[in-house]
C-alpha cells in the first residue's frame, strides 16, 4: 500500500519546505551546539580510557624513587613498607650520545631491562626490533620519538659515553612505556625533548658491570595495595631508602611525564565539561527563541485550524513535529559530526601522545543527553508560543493583533528625535515598544559573541603566560643545568666565554614542605644577591621584590598548607646535609605557573650545610653565540643540560599549541556556526513580521534601500547593543573556566588579547552584514499587492 | 414547521481592549432555522461578526445562552466546542484562510479526513466548479477560487450550518456573484442552514429571512415573499 500522508502531514512537510533556510540555519545551531557537546566529551573519555588502558597494561608504577645506590636484599624491605604491592628494581644511569653533527651530545637515560625484558612494572613496548640479548652489553632498545626525530632505526650503531668511556651500542629495537609518554629529560626539566634526550633500556647483567652496580639498584618503581594511602607508603619508602641516599619518592602526580600528560589532559578537560555546557546552553536557549518567534507567526494558521474543529492537541501534535523535525536533522548531524570530529581528535592527541591503545567511544548517553537537552529546549520554546496562540479564542487569533502600542523612546522624549528623522525614530520606536524582545535578541547575539571569545580563551591565556613566563619573569636566553651543586667559580668562567653579555647562578632544591598534617613537595629557588635575570612577577604582572631574608612562597601553597607570612614551616631536605630544617614565610607572591618557594642563594645554601654553590647557570647571550656557547658548554664535565629559550618555547609551542590549535579551530567555528544562525534567523523573523508595514511604506512612496534602512537598522541597533555585554559575559565564562583548573598545577590568568575580542565582534559583523544582504534581497522582492490584500 | 438549529438568548458579549470596554453584543434573541437562508446585514462595528463568532463556536458570550438543538453551547468545554465546529458548522471567512501549503484538494481534505461522513473532496471541489483545479495551491488561484476552495472545505463535511463572515468582501464583483451562487445551490441542494453576514445590503435579496444589527441589538428583521437569485444580485 501506499504510504499518504493526512493533508496536516502534507502541510508539515511543505513547511518545513518553504522554511528551508530557517530551517537549516536552526538545525546547524543545534549541530553545533551537539557535535561541540560530542567532540570534546567524547575526545576527553576516550584518551582518559586509552591513558588509563595503556597504563594498566604496561603496569605504570604508582609510586617512584631514585637513590644513590642499596644492595639488593633492601627490595625485600621494601616489599614489606604496608601498602607496597610490588616492587621492582632498576639501575637508572645517565650518559651521553654522541650523534653527528657539532656539539651534538644528547642526554641519555640507561635504563636496566630484567631478562627477556619482562619487567613486572614500568614495562617496555617493543614497537619494532627485537630486544637486547640476554648479558649483551653493547646493545640496547631506544626510545622511539629520539629514534623518530634524529631517524634511527633498529640495527643502527650510536657511540655512547658511559661512566666516562665511549662504547658502540647498537639499536636491537625502538620501544616506549608508559613513563616516557613525554620525554622528560632528568634535572626537572619544564618541557619534554625528544631530541636532546634519550632512554636506553639495556639488559642489566650487561649494563650493571659498565656502572659497577652488580647486586646493587639505584631506581625504583613501586605499585600500591588497592586503597593504600600514597602519603604513608611514601614516607615507608623514604625511610627505607634514606640510608642509601634515597631522594624522596613520589607519587604517580609527580612522574615527569605523567605530570605533563596530566597537564594536558587537563586542558582538555576544561574544554570537555565546561565548554560543551556553554554551547548546549547557548544553542538550547537560542533555538528556544528562534522556534518561539517562528511559530508566533503561524498564529492565523493555528486559529483557521481550530476553527476548522481540529483540537489543541491536534494542533499542538502538528507543531511538535515541525519542531522536531528540524531539531531531529539538527540532532543527527550533531551526533554524527561528533562522532567523525571526535575521533579523528581522539587519533590526532591519541598519536600525538604515542598511545599504542586507541579507543574511540562515544557511548549513548551523551549524544541522548545532547538531543534530550537541545530538542527539550527547541520543544519548551515551540510551546511557550503556541499555546499563547492555543488560549487566544480562534476568533481572537485569527483577527489581526491589536494594533501595537507605540511611544516616543526615551531619547526622543529628551528631545533628540528630530536628529534621526521618521526612519530613525520607526527603528528607535520598534526597538523600544518590545524591549523584552529586544533584549533577548541582543542576549542571543551576545551569547554568540561569548562563545567565540571561549573558543580562543586558551590561546590567550598560554601566550600570555608564556610571555610572562618567559620574557618577563626569565630574561636569561640559555640556561645551564650542572649535574650537582657547583662552585660559583663556574658562573665567571662561563661569564668570560665568547658573547656572554652577563651570567648569574642560582640554586634549585627540591624540599618537602609541612605544616601540621598536610604536605607538598616543592622546588626551593634560590637567587642571587644582585639578581638581574629572573623577576619575581605575580598572575597581574606587577613586580615583586626578592625576599631580604626567610622565604617567599607562591601564594596558593600558602593556602594549601594554610600558611602566611611570619610562619614558619618545617621542611625535609634532600640535598647537602639530609635531614629537617625550618623555614621562616617573609612573603607570598600570587605567580602563574607551579608552586615553590624563593629565596637568598646564600641563605639556601646554608640551609643545605654547604659553600658557595650553584646548580644552574642564567645566561645572557647574543642570540648568534648561543650554539657555539652550547658546543662549548657541554663539553664541560660538571654539565648536564644547556637550554636555549628560544627553543624551549618553540617546543613548547609546538606542544602545546599543536593541541590548542586544533581545539581552538573547532570552537571558533561551531561558534561563528552559532553566531550566524541567530543573527540570520532573528533577521528573517523580523521580516516577516513586518512585512505588512514594510509593504505599506513602499506602496506611500519609499525606496527599497529606504525600507531596508528601517529593518536593517533595527538589527544594526541590536547586534551593536550585543557587542559589549557579548564581550563581557565572554569573559565571565572564561573566569568560570579557569577557575575549573587545578589550581595547584597553574593559576590560568584570564587575560583576554584585543584580537581575540576583535575576532569575536568581526564574526558577528560578518554574520550580521551575510544576514543583512539575504534579508534585504527578501525586502527587495516584497510583494507589494498580496501583501496589503491579505490580512495580517 | 421548521426547527430552529441554533437559538441565542440575551448574548452579551464585552471585549476589553486595554483600559476601555467595548460592547459588541447588547443582549442578543436570535434563531436560525433549519435549512433556512438569512442573511445579517449591518454597519461595520454593529457586532455581525462577534454574532456570527459566537454562533459558530469560535467565541463565547459574556452573558446569555446560546443552544445548537438542545445542546447549550455556551455551557460546553472547549473541546466540545471543538468537536462542535468538527462535525457541524462549516466556516466561510472573509480572507479565505486557506493553507498556503497545501493545494485545493488537500486544503478539502484537510478537513474531510477529520469528521464522520464527508463527501471526497474531488466531489466539494466539483460541486463548487473546480474539479480542474484540484493540484493548485491557493497562490495559484484567483481571489474568487480561492473563497470556492473555502466552500468546498466548508460544505465537504456536511454541515448541519454553514457560516459565512463577509464571503464576497474581499472579491471583485464577479467571483463574488459566483460565490454566492455555489451558497446559494449548497442550500438549496443540501438543505443546509445558512447564515451569511454582509454589510453589502443587495445581498439581503437573495435571504428568506434578512436580520438587521445595529449596535450589538437586532434592529430589524424581515422575510423576503420572493428570494432573488444570486446572478441578479447587482451591486
Amino acid at each position: 500500500m501506499r504510504f499518504s500522508p493526512s493533508a496536516l502531514d502534507r502541510k508539515l512537510i511543505r513547511d518545513l519546505k518553504g522554511m528551508l533556510g530557517q530551517g537549516i540555519t536552526i538545525s546547524l545551531v543545534v549541530a553545533a551546539g551537539i557535535s561541540g557537546f560530542l567532540t570534546l566529551r567524547a575526545t576527553y573519555s576516550s584518551l582518559l580510557e586509552s591513558r588509563d588502558q595503556y597504563y594498566e597494561e604496561y603496569r605504570f608504577g604508582d609510586v617512584f624513587a631514585q637513590l644513590d645506590r642499596a644492595p639488593e636484599s633492601v627490595a625485600e624491605r621494601l616489599e614489606s613498607v604496608p601498602g607496597v604491592a610490588l616492587v621492582h628494581t632498576r639501575v637508572a644511569e645517565s650518559a651521553r650520545i654522541l650523534m653527528e653533527g657539532p656539539a651534538q651530545t644528547p642526554q641519555a637515560l640507561i635504563l636496566s631491562l630484567p631478562p627477556g625484558g619482562d619487567a613486572p612494572l614500568n614495562q617496555v613496548l617493543l614497537r619494532e626490533g627485537r630486544w637486547p640479548g640476554a648479558g649483551e652489553s653493547d646493545e640496547a632498545l631506544l626510545l622511539d620519538t629520539f629514534a623518530e626525530r634524529w631517524e634511527v632505526a633498529a640495527g643502527d650503531t650510536l657511540g655512547v659515553v658511559m661512566n666516562g668511556s665511549l662504547r658502540s651500542v647498537r639499536i636491537t629495537g625502538l620501544a616506549t612505556s608508559p613513563e616516557f609518554i613525554y620525554p622528560m629529560p632528568p634535572g626537572g626539566a619544564l618541557i619534554p625533548d625528544d631530541e636532546r634526550f634519550a632512554v636506553l633500556w639495556m639488559d642489566r647483567r650487561g649494563m650493571a658491570p659498565i656502572f659497577r652496580m652488580e647486586g646493587a639498584f639505584n631506581d625504583v618503581v613501586v605499585r600500591m595495595n588497592p586503597g593504600a594511602l600514597e602519603r604513608e607508603v611514601l614516607a615507608g619508602i623514604d625511610g627505607v631508602l634514606e640510608p642509601y641516599g634515597g631522594r624522596g619518592a613520589v607519587g604517580r602526580d609527580l612522574q615527569p611525564s605523567n605530570f605533563i600528560l596530566d597537564g594536558e589532559l587537563e586542558q582538555l578537560r576544561q574544554f570537555s565539561t565546561v565548554v560543551p555546557i556553554i554551547f548546549l546552553g547557548v544553542a538550547a536557549f537560542l533555538l528556544n527563541m528562534v522556534l518561539s518567534r517562528l511559530l508566533h507567526l503561524q498564529r492565523t494558521q493555528v486559529a483557521a485550524l481550530k476553527a476548522l474543529g481540529y483540537h489543541d492537541s491536534e494542533v499542538g501534535l502538528h507543531y511538535l513535529k515541525m519542531t522536531l523535525g528540524v531539531v531531529i536533522a539538527g540532532s543527527v548531524l550533531g551526533v554524527v559530526l561528533g562522532w567523525y570530529l571526535g575521533r579523528a581528535m581522539t587519533l590526532f592527541y591519541g598519536n600525538f601522545f604515542g598511545f599504542p591503545i586507541l579507543g574511540f567511544r562515544m557511548g549513548w548517553r551523551a549524544p541522548l543527553a545532547g538531543i534530550l537537552i537541545a530538542g527539550g529546549a527547541g520543544v519548551i520554546g515551540a510551546f511557550t508560543a503556541l499555546r499563547k496562540i492555543l488560549a487566544l479564542s480562534p476568533a481572537e487569533a485569527m483577527s489581526p493583533e491589536p494594533p501595537a502600542r507605540y511611544r516616543p523612546t526615551l531619547p526622543e522624549r529628551m528631545g533628540l528625535g528630530r536628529l534621526v528623522g521618521p526612519m530613525g525614530r520607526m527603528v528607535l520606536r520598534e526597538l523600544g515598544r518590545r524591549p523584552l524582545r529586544t533584549g533577548l535578541s541582543a542576549l542571543g547575539i551576545a551569547l554568540a559573541i561569548a562563545i567565540v571569545v571561549v573558543g580562543r580563551f586558551s590561546e590567550d591565556a598560554m601566550n600570555y603566560l608564556m610571555e610572562e613566563q618567559f620574557y618577563r619573569a626569565w630574561r636569561e636566553n640559555v640556561t645551564v643545568a650542572f649535574t650537582g651543586p657547583t662552585p660559583e667559580r663556574a658562573i665567571r668562567e662561563i661569564a668570560a666565554l665568547p658573547g656572554v653579555a652577563h651570567a648569574e647562578g642560582m640554586r634549585v632544591t627540591s624540599v618537602r614542605m609541612y605544616a601540621g598534617h598536610r604536605w607538598r613537595d616543592v622546588p626551593l629557588q634560590g637567587y642571587p644577591d644582585e639578581v638581574r635575570l629572573r623577576q619575581l612577577l605575580d598572575a597581574d604582572g606587577r613586580l615583586r621584590a626578592f625576599p631580604e631574608e626567610g622565604v617567599v612562597i607562591t601564594e596558593k601553597l600558602g593556602e594549601v598548607l594554610g600558611i602566611a607570612p611570619g610562619d614558619s614551616v618545617r621542611v625535609t631536605l634532600r640535598e647537602g646535609r639530609p635531614g629537617e630544617a625550618t623555614l621562616r614565610i617573609t612573603g607570598t607572591v600570587d605567580e602563574m605557573l607551579g608552586m615553590q618557594g624563593h629565596m637568598r642563594l646564600g641563605d639556601l645554601n646554608a640551609l643545605l650545610a654547604e659553600g658557595p654553590v650553584v646548580s644552574q647557570a642564567l645566561v645572557q647571550i647574543d642570540p648568534r653565540d648561543v650554539e657555539a656557547l652550547e658546543a662549548r658548554l657541554m663539553e664541560w664535565p660538571g654539565v648536564l643540560d644547556v637550554a636555549s629559550r628560544d627553543a624551549l618555547v618553540e617546543r613548547f609551542r609546538e606542544q602545546s599549541a599543536e593541541m590548542l590549535t586544533v581545539m581552538t579551530l573547532i570552537l571558533t567555528l561551531f561558534a561563528s556556526v552559532i553566531a550566524a544562525g541567530v543573527v540570520y534567523n532573528n533577521a528573517r523573523v523580523a521580516v516577516s513580521m513586518r512585512e505588512r508595514d514594510l509593504a505599506s511604506l513602499r506602496v506611500l512612496g519609499f525606496s527599497r534601500r529606504e525600507i531596508s534602512t528601517v529593518l536593517l537598522g533595527e538589527m544594526g541597533v541590536q547586534v551593536l547593543i550585543a557587542i559589549p555585554p557579548g564581550l563581557w559575559i565572554g569573559h565571565r565564562l572564561c573566569v568560570w573556566i579557569a577557575g575549573t583548573v587545578d589550581p595547584e598545577r597553574y593559576r590560568l590568568p584570564v587575560v583576554l588579547s584585543a584580537e581575540t575580542y576583535g575576532f569575536a565582534v568581526s564574526v558577528i559583523l560578518v554574520a550580521a552584514t551575510a544576514s543583512a544582504l539575504l534579508v534585504r534581497r527578501k525586502l527587495d522582492r516584497l510583494d507589494l499587492i498580496g501583501v496589503l490584500k491579505t490580512r495580517e | 414547521m421548521p426547527e430552529p438549529v441554533l437559538t441565542t438568548r440575551g448574548v452579551t458579549r464585552i471585549y476589553e481592549m486595554g483600559e476601555i470596554e467595548v460592547q459588541a453584543l447588547r443582549g442578543v434573541d436570535f434563531e436560525l432555522m433549519e435549512s433556512e437562508f438569512l442573511v445579517l446585514v449591518g454597519a461595520s462595528g454593529s457586532g455581525k461578526s462577534t454574532l456570527m463568532n459566537i454562533l459558530g463556536g469560535l467565541d463565547r458570550p459574556t452573558d446569555g445562552t446560546v443552544h445548537f438543538r438542545d445542546r447549550e453551547l455556551t455551557r460546553a468545554s472547549d473541546r466540545e466546542l471543538t468537536e462542535y465546529r468538527r462535525n457541524h458548522v462549516g466556516f466561510i471567512f472573509q480572507f479565505y484562510n486557506l493553507m498556503p501549503s497545501l493545494t485545493a484538494r488537500e486544503n478539502v481534505a484537510l478537513v474531510t479526513e477529520i469528521t464522520r461522513d464527508p463527501m471526497p473532496a474531488d466531489e466539494a471541489l466539483a460541486l463548487v466548479g473546480l474539479e480542474h483545479r484540484l493540484d493548485h495551491f491557493p497562490s495559484q488561484l484567483s481571489g474568487g477560487e480561492q473563497q470556492r476552495v473555502a466552500v468546498a472545505r466548508a460544505i465537504a463535511k456536511r454541515p448541519e450550518l454553514l457560516l459565512c463572515d463577509e464571503p464576497t468582501g474581499a472579491l471583485d464583483y464577479r467571483s463574488g456573484v459566483v460565490v454566492l451562487e455555489v451558497i446559494e445551490r449548497v442550500n438549496r441542494e443540501l438543505g443546509t442552514a445558512t447564515a451569511v453576514i454582509t454589510h453589502n445590503a443587495p445581498i439581503s435579496a437573495m435571504a428568506s429571512r434578512v436580520v438587521t444589527l445595529h449596535d450589538g441589538a437586532i434592529d430589524e428583521e424581515r422575510h423576503n415573499e420572493t428570494r432573488a437569485p444570486a446572478s441578479e444580485i447587482r451591486w
